[in-house]
């Protein structure tokens, strides 16, 4: 307890705003309670719905097996908060601890958490986006709608970008029996998260499923009827392909303009904050009052050189959330670090595919159980001598084996025998990510900062 | 530590109560007597080694057979068939597992277990009706009566096996499942004949069966195994014989002993046993404490290393053998709070009693439903259960531990 009580007062009677209804914010919400917070709780999200589960979305729903409205995330427990649903924050006063909202509203709050996460990169050129049959994927809404005219039986469907999302919605097309195309700037599917060598596993689970795979090409445009629908897609080749379903998958944005000119440290990285999540203002000082989780939060790793990481994942945005919940109730020397392991999954074609670590960091590859030809294998990406990620395509059960490698910073390429080690798995090769100036889909994880990685910061203006 | 703790924890006298000497063993998490096998005995350790790809389960790997007290006469290698998966790496272990769980499960029979439901009640219902008819309610002797007949019943359903021919099964099963509880007074000639006997009889019947259903198939397992194509292929008829050997074994074997050890247990604390009598849902959380608290494998000693490896400070070298003790592990107070106190309500109850990682117990949904319902049945239908013994006779066998009796009295039977 604090010398002056002012913690067991907050915990008491304390007013908490957090901004983001999803997962982030749901968990840390309920871990809120769980340690007794018994003060106001209010819940500001964007859309109309409660806290809904995203990864079904590309899965589940896209093949009509589930309901988009079936994916609502189940309760840990009662949160007894004020939901403020359909309403987006739109602006922050740090010094009067305010949040503004879109209808006008204001709300205190005596500690806030931001987990406001990220939305779908839209198509750029407005006019063609706005096409009647032109869709992204990220919400709810945005699979029902995708949902309806893919049962509907279009004649093609064209996916722009090959990453996780853009692999997976073409997956359940095929699955569904439907021709489609995706269109990729890199050289092969998932090439900015795990590399060309794997990136060429996926092509060829692309292609042996019928998809008509084009890598290193660029829409350029899309092209509409007369009715507003959009019928065909220009291609950097010179092509055009007609299609009356498109879905842009080019990664996501985090969604940081609400806190332009606010003072907090945010921008289109993210918001900065430290390992115990809480966030920077633009002089580099921490806040006491604020902190953020889950996709919009961008934190030093000490795995990774204490580079800032923000991750698309999961799995970290419920840890994440916790341990902001469980450090904003706690006194400075009982507070946590977020230590988590990046580790993210996928399941497209049939074949589950699990990473942990940051496989984008790794220079070289070596497959240590299985083959790449049988679809089943582990891979482990070596950075500078030690293991520094891992993926496994149908293998998952090893994957805790290889976070722990990564854990110990273990020496790579990893120097014993395993079972299942066949022949082509006995070399390390060159990772083959592509150069970081050619930009492909959105990346799953950003990294900034300074060495191991030696990627610096560069200041990007956001575009209004 | 005494330097005998093995042989202690092995020594029949200590069957009944094991876990003082777990806790023993846990002070040293890596212990190893100079010859013997490294022996495993803490929650995390385990765990890791379970998911490490450096530990191989196929006895060839191992530097020395020698090294290994528990190794007896015949076991499986002994036959003719091909080694199970059980004791296979990837990626053959790979193979025959994904073959073997085609028509058992997810994703390709989501429904087999489940749609067993009626069954398995049936059965559980068939055999309580036969104690009340029997009508001794002054010592029934729970094993003999429920807990062996029941599992082998059910995998002969599973399996495929005719009714008529359940009665000839159950003897082989029972044959086999005594030569892995060596009686120190048996001739143990005499018991290898008999062993080899019937698994001979077995093997020849299971055959005959094969062949039939390859002819005939019946949409059961074995047909399913026989006529299956998969990515994988078709198993061979010997493929298909050492697997139908493994189900029956392992699946049969620790089924019994899930639910006398989930009895004993609950006639120990009769307020939890009231509880399941109107709460037959808390059989789900209840049976996964008894996987902790009172897991039928208690270790896992077929293992060896494939390399050098360090575990908790401990070099193991390439070619040793290795234990997990399970059942130590699922009591350690670093992972679990206050662990020797069974309760059905716990919460946080990864345990270790049905392994983890690529050998994880293949039977492991079916083993649960079996429990869950038995357990339920026997509370709801037993009135004023009472324990005869305590402790009860137990098996020889430490490692697939369990008691050979359990002998009761009750004032009634339900209907």
């Amino acid at each position: 307890m604090t010398a002056d009580g002012s913690l067991e007062r907050l915990k008491r009677e304390g007013r908490i705003v957090v901004v983001g209804a999803s997962l982030a914010g749901l968990r840390a919400a309920e871990t809120m309670r769980e340690k007794g917070f018994t003060g106001s709780l209010t819940m500001i999200g964007d859309e109309p719905y409660e806290p809904y589960d995203r990864p079904p979305l590309s899965k589940q729903v896209l093949l009509g097996r589930a309901g988009p409205e079936g994916t609502a995330l189940p309760r840990r427990r009662d949160i007894g908060a004020e939901w403020r649903l359909g309403v987006p924050a739109t602006g922050l006063d740090m010094a009067a601890r305010r949040v503004r909202l879109g209808d006008g509203n204001e709300v205190e709050y005596d500690r806030l958490l931001i987990a406001t996460g990220v939305r779908a990169r839209p198509w750029p050129q407005a006019d063609e986006a706005a096409l009647d049959g032109v869709f992204v994927l990220r919400t709810r809404d945005d699979a029902a709608a995708l949902e309806q005219k893919l049962a509907a039986g279009p004649r093609r469907v064209l996916v722009i970008g090959a990453g996780f999302t853009g692999s997976e919605i073409a997956s359940a097309c095929r699955e569904r029996g439907l021709p489609v195309t995706v269109a990729e700037r890199g050289a092969a599917p998932l090439v900015g998260a795990l590399g060309g060598v794997i990136g060429e596993v996926a092509a060829e689970m692309h292609r042996e499923h019928g998809v008509d795979l084009r890598t290193g090409i660029m829409v350029t445009g899309l092209e509409g009827d007369a009715t507003g629908r959009v019928r065909a897609a220009h291609l950097s080749d010179g092509t055009t392909l007609e299609a009356d379903v498109v879905v842009v998958s080019l990664g996501a944005m985090r969604n940081t303009e609400w806190l332009a000119g606010s003072g907090l440290g945010a921008g289109p990285r993210g918001i900065a904050c430290d390992a115990g999540c809480r966030a920077f203002d633009i002089r580099g000082i921490v806040t006491d009052d604020i902190y953020v989780a889950g996709d919009v939060a961008r934190s030093p790793h000490a795995l990774f050189g204490y580079q800032f990481l923000s991750l698309e994942h999961w799995g970290n945005a419920v840890a994440q959330a916790e341990t902001a919940a469980h450090n904003m109730l706690s006194e400075s020397t009982d507070r946590r670090p977020h230590l988590w392991v990046p580790a993210f999954w996928s399941s497209q074609f049939g074949v589950n595919i699990k990473s942990v670590g940051v496989p984008s960091m790794g220079t070289e590859i070596m497959i240590t159980q299985g083959s790449r030809g049988e679809r089943r294998f582990t891979g482990v990406y070596g950075y500078q001598g030690r293991v520094i990620g891992a993926v496994t395509f149908d293998q998952s059960r090893w994957l805790q084996f290889y976070e722990r490698l990564i854990e110990e910073t273990a020496p790579f390429p990893p120097p014993f025998t395993t079972v299942d080690r066949r022949p082509e798995g006995n070399r390390p090769m060159p990772a083959d990510f592509p150069d970081p100036s050619v930009p492909t889909h959105g990346p799953t994880i950003t990294l900034s900062g300074y060495s191991p990685a030696d990627r610096r910061m560069t200041f990007t203006p956001a575009h209004h | 530590m005494t330097q005998d703790i093995l042989r202690q924890i092995l020594d029949y006298s200590n069957r009944a109560d094991p876990y003082p000497l777990y806790k023993e063993l846990r002070r040293t998490p890596v212990y190893h007597d100079g010859s013997g096998p490294f022996v495993v005995s803490t929650y995390y350790e385990i765990q890791a080694l379970l998911h490490d790809p450096r530990i191989s389960s196929d006895a060839r790997n191992l530097a020395s057979a020698a090294d290994d007290p528990l190794a007896e006469p015949g076991e499986e290698e002994e036959t003719v068939l091909p080694p199970s998966f059980l004791k296979l790496d990837p990626p053959e272990h790979d193979r025959l597992r994904r073959m073997t769980n085609r028509p058992f499960g997810p994703p390709h029979s989501p429904h087999r277990v489940h749609d067993m439901r009626g069954d398995l009640h049936d059965i559980v219902k068939g055999l309580i009706d036969k104690i009340a008819e029997n009508g001794n309610a002054e010592r029934i002797d729970l094993v003999e009566e429920f807990s062996y007949p029941f599992p082998v019943t059910v995998i002969c359903r599973l399996l495929g096996v005719p009714p008529e021919d359940e009665a000839r099964f159950h003897v082989w099963a029972d044959t086999l499942a005594a030569s892995l509880d060596p009686d120190p007074d048996a001739d143990p000639k005499e018991r290898e004949r008999r062993t080899h006997d019937s698994r001979m009889e077995l093997g020849m019947y299971l055959s005959g069966l094969i062949e039939e259903r390859r002819k005939n198939p019946t949409g059961d397992m074995l047909s399913e195994l026989v006529t299956g194509n998969s990515p994988d292929g078709t198993m061979t008829t010997m493929e298909v014989l050492s697997t139908a050997a493994l189900l029956l074994i392992a699946g049969h074997e620790t089924t019994v002993n899930l639910i006398t050890n989930g009895m004993l247990t609950l006639l120990r604390h009769p307020e939890v046993l009231d509880r399941l009598r109107s709460e037959p849902e808390l059989s789900v959380n209840l049976v996964e404490e008894l996987l902790r608290y009172e897991p039928p494998v208690q270790l896992v000693p077929q293992r060896s290393t494939l390399a050098d490896i360090e575990v908790a400070g401990v070099s193991i070298p390439k070619g040793a053998s290795l234990w997990l003790v399970l059942a130590a592990g699922n009591r350690d107070p670093l992972r679990f709070e206050d662990p020797d106190r069974f309760d059905p309500d716990r919460e946080d109850i990864q345990h270790l009693g049905l392994g983890s990682g690529i050998h994880s117990c293949f039977g492991a949904p079916l083993a649960r439903q079996e429990a869950q319902l038995a357990l339920s049945e026997l509370a709801r239908r037993l009135e004023n259960p009472r324990l005869l013994a305590d402790p009860p006779p137990y098996r020889q066998n430490a490692v697939l531990r369990g008691p050979r009796h359990l002998p009761i009295a009750v004032d009634g039977i339900r209907p």
